[in-house]
């Protein structure tokens, strides 16, 4: 198990880098991910010897990034569980992804006085569009509440349903949380009043092989950045009769099946989603990246995260005046994402003092404003883990955040 | 002391420390040691925008002398403001506003804070060096 780990570290350049002379402690990984040798060569080789338009000339190269880029919806397709690569649109991410749904699902299907529910602990990508959409449409936006231990309170989905609510939102992991949320039976809740579910897998992604036909949600989005994939990569799985109902809401090149000046008529899905010059460099590496997330969810290094996370677990709960939000019920629920404050200690300070012992991790408001106006904080501290972090590491940051408490208070 | 041996001496006991950990040390203590500030003076009005912490800094003029208070929800930050008002305060304004602020790149500030952070400085100076204007 340890010769595996250190194989797989030894994948990532950027485990091997120093700050301020001390070997770096990546726990950044909820805000991104390090990106393995593997996307890196799959990246480079697409600049070096695969430049070309996607879709458009006949010419060898051209096609060759085609093949490439048409190879990664199918990974996509086949990593996640959707009936066809059909269903996948690619966009720059997880927040490009959400905004296209706002768009183009709002414009077909949601009308004055329809009700969107959103979950309280969601970030602002999967809050301000729906928002935006409401006040186009004069459409009601309602709010799942999570209760003081982070958990959504499900009890409360049935009567927040109507039967004018057009779309339920809710992330399969919060990045702030790092709880399991329940998707499952929101979906079934949801279904059986006849309401399809978003859900942003920007977190889940990363931690769990999702499979969107068994879970059957409507959509699914997630950043490429955040599973080891490039910047400016992001999905879309959305299934297939949503895709045929929703009118493009980006004109352009690749889109269109037929332009003339009295109008146009457009691709099918995925194309009419996809305008313009899409990531043709970056969308390749989602294979190798996919590859890796399914590696380091297998069962022998998911053992060792859920010991990094157990040990994490139980050294912050044993640190006085230290509150952590999203305490897990039974610890398989929680993943390794930890946000918490110290008593008598700023988070920023916490960071500060923390980045000079070599450790990156978050402080402030993670994106997710509400959810700090709902545990009355102006922010947070966030240590998150992904497999590559070690034991070692683990035991390394709970030393430090002790060594930079004491000097705080 | 004046401005340039106010200035030297921040630059003197900053070089006392090799290690940037033991830097942020001394910044916690100057934070823990500032005057008391006045809770109802916590207001949006004397708020500097722009730092990821909240700082607050009032000012009153007195003998044509500008003396700064300042406070902060994030002790570090607050050692920076302490550090930035221990200089400054008890100046003129006409001395504050043709300072060019240069020791806080002296002391290695910017370097080792991160780009918001580093933004935060900048709009402290910035709120002196308005201040300053103002008044001169």
């Amino acid at each position: 198990m340890i010769h595996n780990m250190q194989n797989i570290r030894a994948q990532f350049p950027q485990l091997q880098e120093k700050v301020y002379g001390k070997a770096l402690v990546y726990l950044d990984n909820a805000a991104t991910s390090l990106r393995p040798q593997s996307v890196i060569d799959c990246w480079q080789e697409m600049a070096l010897r695969y430049n070309a338009n996607v879709h458009r000339a006949v010419h060898k190269t051209a096609s060759e990034a085609t093949l490439r880029y048409e190879a990664a919806r199918k990974a996509v397709a086949a990593h996640i569980g959707a009936a066809s690569e059909k269903e996948i649109v690619f966009t720059s991410g997880d927040t490009a992804a959400l905004n296209l749904v706002a768009r183009c699902f709002g414009t077909a299907f949601i009308g004055e006085g329809d009700e969107i529910i959103v979950a309280q602990s969601e970030h602002h990508s999967n809050l301000v569009p729906w928002q935006m959409i409401c006040k186009e449409k004069g459409a009601v936006l309602k709010c799942l509440p999570v209760d003081e231990s982070g958990h959504l309170q499900i009890e409360l989905l049935p009567q927040l349903l109507t039967e004018r609510t057009k779309l339920v939102c809710v992330a399969d992991i919060s990045n702030v949380l790092g709880l399991r949320n329940p998707v499952a039976q929101i979906v079934r809740l949801a279904h059986e009043k006849g309401c399809p579910v978003l859900v942003d897998g920007a977190q889940g992604i990363v931690h769990e092989n999702i499979d969107v036909q068994a879970l059957d949600c409507d959509f699914y989005t997630f950043s490429g950045h955040k599973v080891y994939a490039a910047p400016g990569t992001g999905v879309l799985y959305a299934k297939r009769k949503w895709l045929e109902a929703m009118p493009p809401y980006m004109g352009g090149g690749e889109m269109i099946e037929s332009v003339a000046w009295e109008g146009s008529t457009y691709a099918a899905p995925p194309y009419r989603f996809e305008a313009g010059t899409p990531n043709i460099a970056g969308v390749p590496t989602l294979v190798p990246a996919l590859e890796m997330a399914r590696l380091l969810n297998s069962a022998d290094i998911a053992a060792e995260a859920d010991a990094v996370r157990d040990f994490v677990l139980e050294s912050l709960s044993s640190i006085p005046g230290l509150r952590l939000f999203g305490v897990p019920a039974d610890r398989q629920e929680k993943l390794p994402i930890f946000s918490f404050t110290v008593e008598g200690a700023h988070h920023e300070d916490l960071a500060l003092l923390l980045d000079k012992m070599g450790i990156a991790v978050r402080s402030g408001q993670m994106c997710a404003e509400p959810l700090m106006t709902r545990f009355g904080v102006t922010g947070m501290l966030r240590a998150s883990f992904a497999p590559y972090n070690t034991m070692e590491e683990a035991e390394f940051f709970v030393a430090s955040l002790k060594k930079a408490i004491s000097m705080l208070i | 002391m004046n401005l340039e041996e106010a200035k030297q001496a921040v630059i003197d006991d900053f070089s006392l420390y090799d290690e940037w950990l033991d830097k942020y040390e001394y910044l916690i203590e100057l934070g823990k040691n500032l005057e008391a500030f006045d809770e109802s003076h916590k207001t949006e009005d004397r708020l500097i925008k722009g730092c990821q912490s909240r700082v607050w800094l009032d000012w009153r003029l007195e003998d044509g002398k500008l003396f700064f208070t300042a406070d902060s929800d994030a002790i570090i930050t607050k050692g920076i403001i302490s550090l930035l008002i221990g200089v400054y305060s008890g100046r003129t304004p006409a001395e504050i506003a043709g300072d060019d602020f240069a020791f806080v790149s002296a002391i290695g500030l910017q370097e080792n804070l991160s780009p918001t952070r580093v933004g935060g400085l900048r709009s402290m100076i910035e709120t002196i060096q308005r201040i300053a204007a103002e008044n001169a």
